[in-house]
Formats: structure tokens, C-alpha cells, sequence
């Protein structure tokens, strides 16, 4: 199955609902009006894309059918494709060169664990050496929870007791990862709400010892967003990014209903890029990001054919 | 906590019509906009928020704002009350049945926080004197029953698990037979979490509910969920038939607009929410409380209730005693931080207070920050130290900063506040006329 299969079916959901509602509003409305936008508007905001961010690509998209004197839906469509596709920008290639560490970040329950298992997955798959850093040392059982599917990846794990400091943890995998010649270094740390400052503070602690023991290695902070979340994530991405500097997101959960537009408008206000989706609880069900082809899949069912 | 940032916008846009003598309806349309745009961005469903403008604006326009003297206050009155009646009016406890056990089953999506909340819930019924069984049927998510197993050890609360067994209906049945062997009167049963569109696995939780005689299914949401929220929950009602909801996660800083969504389409009462990481931190939910905060009245009752709970009324007689004789000493200040620290954060606690924003209570960390620093100086002390602090020399100073690793100087005015609190107390302490309530919190 290739890149795209993958994404529209694991989108599948999402985008017939999607598309489905914006080819009704379209054909509905054969004339462009402005009920015609009001109507876009809303099937943005209601895939969470937010307020500000759906006014803003229904201005732009006014402006285009304006200046291009566009009459039709069909070019209408294509239109409000090509503004999406401009504020998530071009596709450009994710590349982790070894040695490299992941720091994974974000709020309870996004699914940060699974996540790394299934990136131990896809990065023991390129032959890459791995190892994963158990650093979510509050939650009851998160340690076990990473080392069955460090286990099922076949992967080796750095852990220590519930309870004790997260950032020893790293600092012991960190040291890890260097005498065992490790590709790369995947730490899972503790769910943290973004406004508690203590827990931030430890987070910035591990970015350190991170920095301060392997500054050859390339260094990614990838921030796990759940799908389902709404206008809050925006201030979840900004307050990862002031804490640690987050370098990309993983979106989660898009094999719901939920639409996780929310990541246009973070892309737009604070310019990270989406590297990873999750689309389903299986090892293999991660798959890397296209800007392009995500805002596609969102608006077109017969591409493929 | 929630809703912070959404009353703050209300009150913006009642503000511009307070100003005026009479308002126009181009007036009440410009505040309904801002109405809209902060339900919104609070994630309040688009079609419910459309729903509540109209309602609001059709009953504003009227007579009987226009003719009313203070028409500002008559449209707050009516958003307050449409708001109230979206969020629910009544607050709501478990229901218990009366063939025991009770059996409770939670449900909801991956990461709501159903596990965590499972546990939270038998701590809850476990102090009101009821004797919870959890049972840990999530026998997917690798380490999941571990992990209700942990928690629930920490509240010393019986666990139910089959290592082995991948059949959570099997799983909720035997729990049930085992909760009737051990006088258990409830039974909390996690589940994994699932999509609301995968069949199979709704399958598997109508067939628990079936077989365990599940009596109370509640649906555990995450407060941050955006528009979808109204999808998931419908889906779950229309396929389960919940019976309330809990909130999780509301000690962030998500507007939460997502209990409004849920209880729209549901009419399910939300019947608890999760405040914070510790295994206490559950509330019952007060939706008359949750629309004051939004309408920018603060949670004062909330907060009171939680000083209550917080407070032992006989270490309180004790310590009054104490005051009264002039024998407080280092230990009973100890004694009253730790009190202090089972209110919850310092944050939390300010967030219920009317009028504080997000932004004054960047001062209160430091505080918290404190207070754990003058805790661990007087741990360093010797009992004899604590309970006469006039012993402390030079010396003395020396090690206890040492032991708790702060300055001496730091010691030193610990021991100067805790001097001119004496002198304090001795006013409170004469003076007859009551004034003893106010020294419930002298370091507040």
C-alpha cells in the first residue's frame, strides 16, 4: 500500500464526512453567494480549524473568486484547496539522522506511549538501532505499558522505578544510547497540562540533559496531539514550544470522527509542521505527514481513481 | 480552571453594553457576536452556540431589554439562565441500587482518563462509606489492569483482575460474583477505550452492560475535546444509554465548552470532574456554580466547600485552644501548612476565586514554591526547636538551613513571621468578639 492508500484510508473516516458536507454546501449552493461562504466557514470551524483561522481562509478565499472572477463551484473547490494547502505549506522530507534523540511531549491521555511504540516500529523497520527512554515515571504502570511494546518492536529499554526522577532516567538512556551505539533515542515523558509550571520546569530539565550530553545528536521534540481536541491545542503548542521548543506534532487518533483541523491553525500561528498520524492501535499504524496530501484527502473522494 | 477565559469575554461584551443609556439592536447583534465567537473558542458546538444565539438575541431584542432600565443586566440574566439550562440545572450523585452491588461501568474514548477516573471514583465512595470494588477490564492497552491496580492500591481500594483472560465480559461477571462474596457494595468497572464508530468493540461494552448488570454507565470525557465532542457523546448515548458524564482534565486551561456540547445532546447530567493528577482530586459538578464562573461571578461555593473538606474541625479546636493559652508553636505551623496543601494547589484554589485571571496567579507559584520551603525548614528542626523556637542559636541556624538546604537567612525570617504571628494571634486571642472564624487560615 503506498503513502497515500494508507492516509485515505486511515482518513477515510474523516474525509467522507468532510467531503461529503463541503460537496453538499457546494452542490446546494450552485450560485456563489454569501450564504455559499458562511456555509464553508462552518464546515471549517466544525472540524476545529477555529474561528480566526476558517475567517481568514474564507476572506482569502473571497478575495480569490473576486480577482479570478470565479463562477463555478468546481473551480470554487479547487480554490479553498489551494489556500489550505498554502498555510500548511510544501511537503518536505522528515529526515532523522543517527544519532538522533526524540524527546515525545504533550497533555494526558494524547497517546504518547503508543506512539513511540509504534515509532520504535517504523524506525526498527528502516534498520535503524533503538532505544526508548521510560521517562513517564508518575503514571502508574506507564513504564510496563512502553516495555511491551518495546518488546514487541524488539527494542531495547532504559526504565527505573515508579516514582523516581524522570530526568535520571534520561540521563541513564542517554548514556545508554551512546555505549550501546544507538541510532536513535525515543524518551516518553510524563502527561503534563501545559499551564502546570512545575512539570514543565521538569520537562525543560530533561531537554537540558539532553542538549548538554549528546550535542552532536540531532534533536527533535515531537509534541502528540489528540485529533480530538479542540481550540485548546493551539495553547498547548505554544506552551510545549516556550518550555522545550517543539520541532513537530504527531496527530493522533484520526480514525475517529474528529477532524483535527486545529493543526492548520497551529501551523499557521506558530509554524510547526505535522511529521506523524496515528490512524489505529496497530504497530504499523503511524504514518508520516503530508501537508499536501492531508488537505486532499480532506477534500476530494474520487483522487485516487 | 475552566471557563476562565470565556467569562472574561462575556463580560468584555456586556461591558460595551453597559456603557450606553439604551441600547439599539445593532447593539445586541454586536454583543451576540462576541457571544458566538467566545462559546466557539471555548469549543462550545458550532450548531449548539447558533442555537443559544438565537435564542439569547430573540428574547433581547424584545421589549424587554429595550425598555428596561439597566439592559446590560437583563442580558446577562437571560444568558445566564439559557446558559444554566444548556449545562443543566440539577447537580447530580451516583445512583445507587437497591439489590446491591451498585455496578458502575465507565466508558469513552482513548486517553479520556477512564482509568484514573475509575479509581478517583471509588476513593470517592470509599470515604463516603461504601465498599467499592474496581475491576480492570481494559484488557487491551498493554499494562492497563496494572495500572488500575496500582492506583486503586493507593486508595486502598480492592481490585478485581484476570491476568489471563482477554474476555472483559467474562472479566465484569466473575467480578460481580466475587464482589457479592466480598460484601463489596460497588462495583467499577474500567473498560478500554474505543471509538464511538467501532461496532465490534461497542458491541463488547453493551454485552458487559448486559451481563454484569450494569447499573450507572457513565461516559468520561476530556474536557479539551473540540467539536467532535457532541459526535462521540451521541454516539456512545444512542448505542450504551449513559446515564452522566464525568469531565476530566478541567485543571487545565481549556474553557471546556465541551460539557456544554455533551449535556446539549445527551441531556445527560455531568455528574463529576477531574481537577488534577492526585487520586482526590474529583468534584462533584455544579452546573448553577459553572455558569456563575462564566457569567463571572467566580466559584466561591466551591471554594468554601473545599476548605471545609480540607479542614479537621478538632485539630481546628485544638489549635484555637493552643492560641488562646499562647502555646502555638513550630509544629502546629507545620500542621497548618500540610492543611493547607490538602485544599489543593494554590492555583487551583485561585482559580475559583471571581476576579483573578490566569495571569495573577503566576505570583501564587511562587508562593506555593515557599510555602514548601518554610515546610522543609521547620522539618529540619528538632521537636525541641519547634516547640521553643527561642532555643535556636547561631548554630542551630546553621544546620537547619543546611538540612533543608536554604540560607540561614532564610531561617531567620521564618522565624521573624512566625514571631510577629504570635504577636498577631495574641490580638485575635483577646479579643472576645468572635473573630475565631477568621483565624481558621492565619497563613492564607
Amino acid at each position: 500500500m503506498g503513502f497515500f492508500n494508507k492516509l485515505k484510508s486511515g482518513l477515510s473516516k474523516t474525509r467522507q464526512q468532510f467531503s461529503a458536507r463541503t460537496a453538499d454546501v457546494i452542490k446546494i449552493f450552485s450560485k456563489i453567494d454569501e450564504a455559499l461562504f458562511e456555509e464553508l466557514e462552518e464546515v471549517l470551524i466544525m472540524s476545529d480549524v477555529g474561528f480566526e483561522t476558517s475567517s481568514e481562509i474564507i476572506e482569502r478565499l473571497r478575495q480569490k473568486v473576486r480577482e479570478d472572477k470565479i463562477r463555478d463551484s468546481g473551480p470554487l473547490k479547487e480554490a479553498l484547496f489551494e489556500i489550505m494547502v498554502d498555510i500548511m505549506g510544501a511537503d518536505e522530507e522528515y529526515m532523522i539522522n543517527a544519532p538522533a534523540v526524540i524527546l515525545v511531549t504533550g497533555v494526558n491521555g494524547v497517546g504518547k506511549t503508543t506512539s513511540i511504540g509504534k515509532l520504535a516500529h517504523y524506525y526498527k523497520a528502516q534498520g535503524k538501532k533503538v532505544i526508548l527512554a521510560a521517562a513517564d515515571t508518575f503514571r502508574a504502570a506507564a513504564a510496563e505499558q512502553l516495555e511491551i511494546w518495546a518488546k514487541r518492536a524488539g527494542v531495547d529499554i532504559i526504565m527505573q522505578k515508579e516514582g523516581s526522577d524522570p530526568a535520571s532516567v534520561v540521563f541513564d538512556a542517554v548514556s545508554a544510547a551512546k555505549s550501546r551505539n544507538a541510532d536513535i533515542l525515543i524518551c516518553d515523558t510524563a502527561g503534563r497540562l501545559h499551564n502546570k509550571s512545575n512539570l514543565m520546569n521538569e520537562l525543560a530539565k530533561m531537554n537540558k540533559i539532553i542538549d548538554r550530553e549528546l550535542p552532536q545528536a540531532q534533536k527533535e521534540v515531537l509534541l502528540v496531539l489528540d485529533a480530538t481536541t479542540g481550540q485548546n491545542a493551539v495553547s498547548q503548542a505554544k506552551s510545549f514550544s516556550d518550555a522545550v521548543g517543539v520541532t513537530g506534532i504527531v496527530l493522533t487518533k484520526l480514525d475517529g470522527t474528529a477532524k483535527g483541523g486545529i493543526v492548520i491553525a497551529i501551523k499557521k500561528e506558530q509554524n510547526i509542521p505535522v511529521r506523524f498520524i496515528g490512524v489505529g492501535e496497530g504497530a504499523d499504524d503511524l504514518q508520516p505527514f503530508s501537508a499536501a496530501e492531508f488537505v486532499k484527502a480532506l477534500f476530494d473522494d474520487d483522487l485516487e481513481n | 480552571m475552566a471557563f476562565e477565559s470565556l467569562s472574561e469575554k462575556l463580560q468584555n461584551a456586556f461591558k460595551k453594553l453597559r456603557g450606553k443609556g439604551k441600547i439599539t439592536e445593532a447593539d445586541i447583534k454586536q454583543g451576540m457576536r462576541e457571544i458566538k465567537l467566545a462559546l466557539l473558542e471555548a469549543d462550545v458546538n458550532f450548531k449548539v452556540v447558533k442555537e443559544f444565539v438565537s435564542k439569547v438575541s430573540l428574547r433581547a431584542v424584545g421589549a424587554e431589554v429595550l425598555e428596561s432600565l439597566t439592559p446590560g443586566q437583563q442580558i446577562i440574566k437571560i444568558v445566564n439562565e439559557e446558559l444554566t439550562a444548556l449545562m443543566g440545572s440539577e447537580e447530580s450523585k451516583i445512583k445507587i441500587s437497591s439489590k446491591p452491588p451498585t455496578v458502575i461501568m465507565m466508558a469513552g474514548l482513548q486517553g479520556a482518563g477512564k482509568t484514573t477516573t475509575a479509581a478517583k471514583l471509588g476513593g470517592l465512595l470509599k470515604k463516603q462509606g461504601k465498599r467499592p470494588l474496581l475491576v480492570a477490564g481494559d484488557v487491551y492497552r498493554p499494562a492497563a489492569q496494572l495500572q488500575l491496580e496500582v492506583v486503586g492500591g493507593k486508595l486502598g481500594l480492592a481490585v478485581y483482575k484476570e491476568e489471563n483472560n482477554k474476555n472483559p465480559v467474562e472479566i465484569s461477571k466473575n467480578a460481580i460474583a466475587h464482589a457479592k462474596g466480598n460484601g463489596n457494595d460497588i462495583v467499577i468497572i474500567d473498560t478500554a477505550g474505543r471509538l464511538h464508530i467501532d461496532n465490534e468493540l461497542m458491541a463488547e461494552l453493551q454485552s458487559i452492560k448486559q451481563n454484569a448488570g450494569v447499573f450507572e454507565t457513565l461516559l468520561v470525557v476530556d474536557a479539551m475535546t473540540g467539536q467532535d465532542a457532541v459526535n462521540v457523546a451521541k454516539s456512545f448515548d444512542d448505542q450504551l444509554g449513559i446515564d452522566g458524564v464525568i469531565l476530566t482534565k478541567l485543571d487545565g486551561d481549556t474553557r471546556g465548552g465541551a460539557a456544554i456540547s455533551v449535556h446539549h445532546v445527551t441531556q445527560k447530567p455531568i455528574k463529576f470532574i477531574g481537577t488534577g493528577e492526585k487520586l482526590d482530586d474529583i468534584s462533584a459538578f455544579h452546573p448553577e456554580r459553572m455558569v456563575s464562573r462564566i457569567l463571572g461571578m467566580g466559584d466561591m461555593l466551591s471554594l468554601i466547600e473545599k476548605a471545609e473538606e480540607a479542614f479537621d474541625l478538632k485539630q481546628a479546636k485544638k489549635l484555637e485552644e493552643k492560641l488562646r493559652k499562647q502555646q502555638f508553636d513550630l509544629n502546629d505551623f507545620l500542621q497548618q501548612l500540610e492543611q493547607m496543601d490538602k485544599m489543593g494547589s494554590i492555583e487551583n484554589l485561585m482559580g475559583m476565586i471571581p476576579g483573578i485571571n490566569s495571569k495573577a496567579l503566576q505570583g501564587a507559584q511562587i508562593d506555593e514554591r515557599k510555602m514548601l520551603r518554610i515546610g522543609a525548614i521547620i522539618k529540619s528542626m528538632t521537636n525541641k526547636e519547634r516547640e521553643n523556637p527561642s532555643v535556636i542559636n547561631s548554630s542551630r541556624k546553621r544546620r537547619i538551613a543546611k538540612g533543608s538546604g536554604t540560607q540561614v537567612q532564610d531561617v531567620n525570617s521564618l522565624l521573624k513571621q512566625f514571631e510577629q504571628m504570635k504577636v498577631l494571634f495574641k490580638q485575635f486571642g483577646g479579643n472576645k468578639k468572635g473573630g475565631r472564624g477568621k483565624m481558621r487560615f492565619p497563613f492564607a
